[in-house]
């Protein structure tokens, strides 16, 4: 530290980092500080992709002390008590983000060197698998194909937003996938056999799932076994009282115009409600980011410039337009896939935007930190727990409801093993303290675009199988690499 | 001193299995004064200090906050009653800004939701207000220095409006010009009538900053001196247990040859 100091000699004007807004930026005088997404990025859906977990400022080697003659509008912030002989908080040796489109990819090039990898491989990955598939086989990219794509990833998907809030607090719960059969058993049972209201088995479904998890939460946490052991305990149990709650029927058939089955199989066949929906986010995505921006500059806080705020709405809009249309092309948008898309969004509001998100993630960065902190960590474990329970039933529901049964099998099978590895190749780190909910969106895609493009070529089961694996390995070994670069460059 | 000390402590006792690290600790701070604890390495200071934190809770004794009987159990306790710590070894989140890490478990919300722009804004204003020069408030803490962290986790301590602050060898990663700085500001904290307790090994900094000085020697009270009336002779033999001390030993050695030439 001592090296750095930042005497008046080497720099001239003494400048506040502070006051340097956008606009000075774009004049192309001074410093912006961008912010990630831990900053600026409304809770709106940023299906943008380049989600990264760390804010950084700067990219290019220019523009430095020396390139900033014209910065000599520097305003102190009012109020701030400056202590005596306090030079402005800058370091000369910070690398200043160029303005404007340029300084955006130089931005991203160096974000990418430097390990902070994000959705960058998984969004490459799902190219090249709908390249291939799409090559092999024309119907991969049909409109029938990827609605029922879109339907299918939804149930794993939930159960990977769990698996997601866990990852992050660097723990791992091997109990989603019977916790969920358990759900959709408990849901038949009651509204099917014992003839209860659909919505009151739903709910105690739903509120098992959620008790469930806070038990695991709760030997975790309180009593101090591993999770993993714990977890897996669940998983042995849970299927085991599911196979009991069943009974001997074996499997319970929900009928076709219960509003459970009502999930998976309605359409929104207006093509008006797609677009809407797409035109809907893509508006609040942009007010969002505009009404942020203007915050920060009113209180004198570098802010996004306006060139980066379009190109991220425009690779939204794109993209949010282009599902629409391709879902119009059928029988319109889902109603799984909006539900799971609203869900979504509600984690990623809750997880950068709330305290208890914050929370999450330092109990994950640092336990001991989070404790001194004042933060009650084994609250926070049993309650990610539940989540992770809560999540899980809600995903047997909506596997319940593509296939309108309970039976005995399900929950078991590879479903929890695509649970987890949906988040990991989605992005989120198995160390903990690094990753976001959209994981599961694109890992379940990822995932979901194999299954059904190794039926549609007629491949079996088997090889579809060690094809998975290998993507996830590959996942694993991406986000072990990309850790370690991350430390080497000083943000691991 | 005759007001009620801020914090006093009476016959605080740890032990961490066969180790008797505290016995019969006492200690009173009062506000607007600078207690300096000094003590060897292993003396029980950091314990100490996260007894009073929560970190650590006491097996045995009283804290009493403003005269009152208090209970800390947790750093939510010691949080609650606005005693503010810097710890030895850092306590911050690597995966998290520095932003989100100043404002670690009292984040600021409109309506439910991180309002991120107030934080920075307030970030930037304590740390200019510091004179803490880090490249962005929205870097990682993992990419900081190790004196960069520092000055960040004592930034932390003061935001929360705390009555009393304990730095545990805030200096000793410093810099030069830093640890000058620490020690003004230890010293502007002491001018807003606020309780500091600083624990450092370095004598100078103690007589430059420090109203009293309390000594731990292998977890106990060995005495505590008045700063501008005792010298550091004293002091040092306190802290080693007596006046003949490989310190003293040294001296006197060097003081020979000298005489010798
Ligand atoms: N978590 C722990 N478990 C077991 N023993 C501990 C633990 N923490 C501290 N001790 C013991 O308590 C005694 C006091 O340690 P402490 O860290 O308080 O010393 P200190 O005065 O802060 O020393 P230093 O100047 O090196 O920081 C030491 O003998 C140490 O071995
Ligand atoms: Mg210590």
């Amino acid at each position: 530290m001592t090296t750095d100091l930042n005497t008046p000699a080497d720099e001239p004007e003494p400048r506040d980092h502070a006051a340097t807004t956008a606009a000075e930026a774009d004049a192309g005088t001074g410093t912006t500080g961008t912010t990630g997404s831990t900053g600026t990025t409304s809770g709106t859906a940023s299906a943008t992709t380049e989600a990264t977990h760390s804010a950084t400022e700067t990219a290019s080697a220019a523009a430095t002390g020396a390139a900033q003659p014209g910065s000599s509008a520097a305003r102190p912030i009012k109020g701030a008590p400056v202590a005596p002989g306090a030079v402005a908080a800058i370091d000369p040796r910070l690398l200043v983000r160029e303005r404007g489109f340029k300084g955006y990819l130089q931005e991203f090039g160096r974000k990418l060197r430097g390990g902070e990898l994000g959705s960058v491989p998984v969004v490459v990955g799902l190219a090249i698998i709908w390249a291939v598939f799409q090559w092999k086989d024309s119907a991969f990219l049909s409109p029938k194909n990827l609605s029922d794509l879109s339907i299918y990833i939804v149930g794993t998907g939930m159960i990977s937003v769990g698996i997601v809030l866990v990852l992050l607090l660097g723990e791992i719960d091997l109990s989603v996938g019977s916790v969920s059969g358990l759900a959709a058993a408990i849901l038949a049972v009651l509204y099917v056999n014992e003839g209860m209201s659909e919505w009151l088995a739903i709910l105690i479904a739903l509120s098992a799932g959620a008790a469930a998890g806070a038990l695991h939460g709760f030997f975790f946490a309180r009593i101090g076994v591993p999770a993993f052991v714990v977890t897996l305990a669940g998983l042995l149990a849970w299927n085991g009282l599911m196979l009991q709650v069943l009974g001997t029927t074996g499997t319970i058939n929900l009928d076709r115009d219960s509003f459970i089955v009502y999930l998976t199989s309605h359409y929104f066949v207006y093509i008006a409600v797609a677009y809407g929906v797409a035109g809907l986010a893509v508006a609040s995505f942009l007010a969002a980011q505009l009404l942020d921006a203007r915050r920060r500059q009113a209180a004198g806080v570098p802010s996004r410039p306006l060139s980066e705020i379009l190109v991220r709405t425009a690779v939204l809009a794109v993209l949010a337009f282009a599902v629409a249309w391709r879902l119009n092309e059928y029988k319109g948008l889902p109603l799984a896939l909006l539900i799971f898309l609203v869900v979504l969004i509600a984690y990623d509001v809750l997880l950068r935007r709330t305290r208890f998100g914050r929370k999450v993630f330092a109990v994950g960065g640092g336990v001991e930190a989070a404790r001194r902190a004042g933060i009650n960590v084994t609250l926070v474990r049993i309650t990610v727990f539940a989540i992770s329970g809560l999540m899980a039933s809600v995903g047997g529901l909506f596997i319940a409801s593509r296939i309108a049964a309970a039976n005995q099998g399900a929950g078991t099978g590879n479903l929890l093993m695509e649970a987890i590895a949906a988040a990991v190749i989605g992005g989120t780190s198995l160390f903990g303290g690094r990753g976001s909910v959209w994981s599961a969106l694109l890992g379940m895609l990822v995932i979901g675009s194999i299954a059904s493009g190794m039926a549609l070529l007629g491949i079996e089961a088997s090889v579809q199988y060690m094809i998975t694996g290998g993507v996830l390995l590959a996942a694993v070994v991406i986000d072990s690499v990309s850790r370690r670069t991350q430390r080497s460059a000083g943000r691991g | 001193m005759t007001a009620t000390p801020v914090l006093a402590l009476r016959g605080i006792s740890k032990r961490f299995g066969a180790v008797q690290a505290l016995t019969d600790v006492e200690l009173e701070v009062h506000a607007g004064e600078v207690v300096a604890l000094v003590g060897d390495n292993g003396a029980g200071k950091s314990t100490l200090v996260k007894t009073i934190a929560g970190v650590g809770p006491a097996d045995d004794g009283v804290i009493e906050w403003r005269g009152e009987q208090v209970r800390v159990e947790r750093p939510h306790d010691a949080q609650a009653l606005g005693i503010a710590t810097v710890y030895q070894d850092l306590a911050l989140c690597d995966n998290i800004d520095v932003v989100g890490n100043l404002f670690l478990g009292r984040e600021i919300t409109r309506a439910g939701i991180l309002d991120e722009v107030e934080m920075e804004r307030r970030s930037r204003e304590l740390l200019e207000t510091l004179s803490i020069r880090i490249p962005s408030v929205r870097i990682p803490i993992a990419s900081l220095s190790g004196g960069q962290r520092q000055t960040v986790a004592i930034a932390r301590s003061m935001l929360g409006e705390p009555g009393l602050v304990i730095l545990d060898e805030p200096t000793a990663a410093l810099g030069v010009e830093q640890t000058a700085q620490v020690l003004d500001l230890v010293e502007r904290l002491r001018e807003r009538g606020l309780a500091v307790v600083l624990i450092s090994h370095n004598m100078a900094d103690v007589k430059a900053v420090a109203d009293r000085v309390a000594v731990l020697r292998l977890g106990r009270n060995n005495g505590t001196f008045d700063v501008a009336t005792t010298s550091q002779e004293d002091i040092i033999s306190a802290i080693t247990g007596a006046t003949d001390n490989a310190v003293t030993r040294r001296k006197a050695r060097t003081s020979d040859a000298e005489d010798q030439k």
